[in-house]
């Protein structure tokens, strides 16, 4: 915003600008000269800035020795479903809470915006303890009208029934608890607010039911919003860490930021940074190119989740 | 409740389709929640065997306990510099990039990234740098400060360490809201201060800082509702709480207390001590925005 001619001025910002762009990169461009150095040149003090050739074999044993292969997958699918299940659960919501008039409207929308704002992590225990059992909450109400005693004068002999459906080492577990997210939906419904009341008057008075609206007119409207809250989702998809730290003890099905610390060298191993940083290069790709791609989406999303 | 004016009729759809977010929030959230406030006010041995109701009894422990006050001081000093650092750089950058209108874009691309990694990469990074014998910037530290310089062993490298790895991740999701906010404020203002003569710093102060509010207000509450909570992969991969519990913030107190301690009923306080804080956030955030949203059609 240039208003009047100030030479020093402009030359400082962009001294400024510069000198922060390389204060924010410097981080991952050290990463990266690590992740191309043999373990002699990578545990010189201090470490050479000039990349070495060593990349393909580092980023290899990081693969191999991290099992990366595995955990990319299970981070992958992990950030996909939330970011389907989220976006897919808040159309419909928000569509209901916006277009329809019925008793328990109201009831519905304070119950879900309650949500709003409280992550899993400070209700951690019994969330995990939820999912541990999904059946839980029927059994508690099975003990408290005591119908194990009813049971068993009925069948003559003691019977405990345990109903049990555990989420613990899923991808329905790593999934869907953090579907439950009021963000999305508070951001659709604040969209569709948005849209003119022609469209749904014209709509009705052609005939088309409530789902070809929504399918044919409310879905391709709501396309950049959409695509925004796509890059947003899947990077917290991808980046989530105390939850599949807690719902996973099978190495099988660990993701990748969590299985990442493996590959840290201990005081007593040689110190392998250059295998630690070609795994953190590798793990952090998929969301950076993500947000990269899509970054105009992205920025309106960010910034208009904030309304 | 704001609703259209033209709405469908069906007796079962609407029920149909707020079902699926109705039952994943009653499951995950709703019946969690209720469990966890229940453990709070109970006392049970590890394996679950026994269970005793004991009033406020685990909370008058929590506030009593010199371990968890401390931990409460240390959160408030982390989120307190992350939120100083991540803050003032934010906007610092921000206000810069405004400046030069040609490379918006491109300076936005450059900046933006760090958003997109995960807070416990971005501490295994800064571990990466920071670290006693091999990290650059440790060298540099001891070298031009004559520091012993060893996170792993010294509180106070520790946390720096720590804060540093969490502002630099949030230094660019600030950047962008702030320089989203600038680039709304009409230009005309900023013209008409220039044209009565106001150097380009007093316009700042005067002018764009005050009507930057709202996106300051907003940017602060994410800042600390990250540090609060997001932390936690950052501390679980490089301190794990120490040295000494001098990084063990609350969220990570309430996984260590819970899960490797297994003292439920402390640990259920705690999460409960925390779900009020962010409700009274939430509450503050909304009551602040009603004053500037206005609702159309």
């Amino acid at each position: 915003m240039m208003v009047e001619k100030t030479p020093i001025l402009d030359t400082f910002t962009y001294v400024a600008l510069l000198f922060g762009i390389m204060l924010v990169g410097f981080p991952i461009l050290y990463a990266i000269i690590a992740a191309t150095l043999p373990l002699e040149d990578v545990s010189q003090v201090p470490m050479s800035m000039i990349p070495g050739d060593q990349l393909f074999n580092n980023v290899n044993e990081a693969w191999s020795r991290g099992h990366l292969g595995t955990q990319l997958f299970n981070s992958f699918v992990m950030a996909s479903g939330i970011t389907l299940g989220k976006i897919i659960v808040s159309l419909f919501g928000a569509f209901s809470i916006v277009y329809f008039d019925y008793r328990f409207r109201v009831v519905a929308f304070a119950a879900v915006f309650c949500t709003l704002m409280l992550p899993v992590e400070v209700r951690i225990l019994p969330t995990y303890e939820m999912a541990a059992n999904l059946f839980g909450p029927l059994q508690s109400v099975w003990n408290f009208l005591g119908l194990d005693g009813v049971i068993s004068w009925f069948a003559g002999h003691d019977i405990e029934v345990s109903l049990e459906f555990s989420l613990l080492d899923s991808y329905a577990g790593l999934i869907l608890p953090l579907t439950a997210s009021a963000t999305c939906t508070f951001l659709f419904r604040q969209f569709f607010l948005t849209i003119p009341e022609e469209l749904c008057e014209a709509a009705k008075m052609d005939g088309a039911s409530p789902m070809t609206f929504f399918w044919k007119i409310l879905v391709p409207l709501s396309k950049t919003n959409i695509a925004a809250l796509v890059v947003i989702e899947f990077v917290y998809g991808w980046n989530q860490y105390l939850w599949p730290l807690l719902i996973t003890t099978n190495p099988k099905m660990t993701t990748a930021v969590i299985g990442l610390h493996h590959l840290l060298p201990s005081p007593e191993d040689p110190p392998e940074w250059h295998i630690a940083m070609a795994g953190a290069l590798i793990v952090m790709l998929p969301p950076i190119l993500v947000v990269l791609l899509m970054q105009r989406w992205f920025v309106k999303g960010l910034v208009e989740k904030e309304k | 409740m704001i609703k259209k004016r033209s709405y469908f009729k069906s007796r079962k759809l609407p029920y149909l389709l707020i079902l699926p977010q109705i039952l994943v929030t009653a499951t995950f959230f709703y019946w969690p929640a209720i469990q966890g406030i229940v453990a709070s006010f109970q006392l049970s041995d590890p394996f679950g065997f026994r269970t005793q109701f004991v009033w406020f009894d685990n909370f008058i422990a929590l506030f009593t306990d010199s371990l968890y006050l401390e931990s409460v001081l240390t959160t408030l000093f982390f989120s307190g510099s992350v939120a100083l650092v991540s803050i003032t750089f934010g906007l610092f950058l921000a206000t810069m990039a405004n400046r030069v209108l040609k490379a918006t874009t491109l300076t936005r691309t450059l900046l933006i990234w760090p958003y997109a990694i995960a807070p416990a990469i971005s501490g295994i990074l800064w571990l990466f740098l920071l670290h006693p014998s091999y990290g650059v910037v440790a060298i540099f530290i001891e070298d031009w400060f004559g520091i012993d310089w060893n996170p792993l062993l010294e509180s106070s490298h520790a946390m720096l360490l720590i804060v540093l790895a969490s502002a630099w991740k949030n230094v660019s999701y600030n950047f962008v809201f702030f320089l989203a906010g600038l680039q709304a404020i009409p230009h005309s203002l900023i013209e008409a201060a220039a044209m009565d003569g106001a150097s380009p710093f007093r316009r700042f102060w005067a002018i764009t800082f005050p009507l930057l509010s709202p996106t300051m207000f907003f940017v602060t509450v994410m800042t600390i509702i990250f540090s609060f909570f997001e932390s936690f992969g950052i501390i679980h991969a490089v301190t794990q709480g120490g040295p000494g519990g001098s990084t063990n913030i609350l969220v990570y107190k309430v996984y260590q207390d819970g899960f490797i301690g297994l003292n439920l009923g402390s640990s259920s306080a705690q999460s409960v001590v925390l779900m009020g804080l962010i409700i009274l956030i939430t509450v503050l955030q909304f009551k602040y925005v009603e004053r500037k949203v206005q609702y159309t059609g």
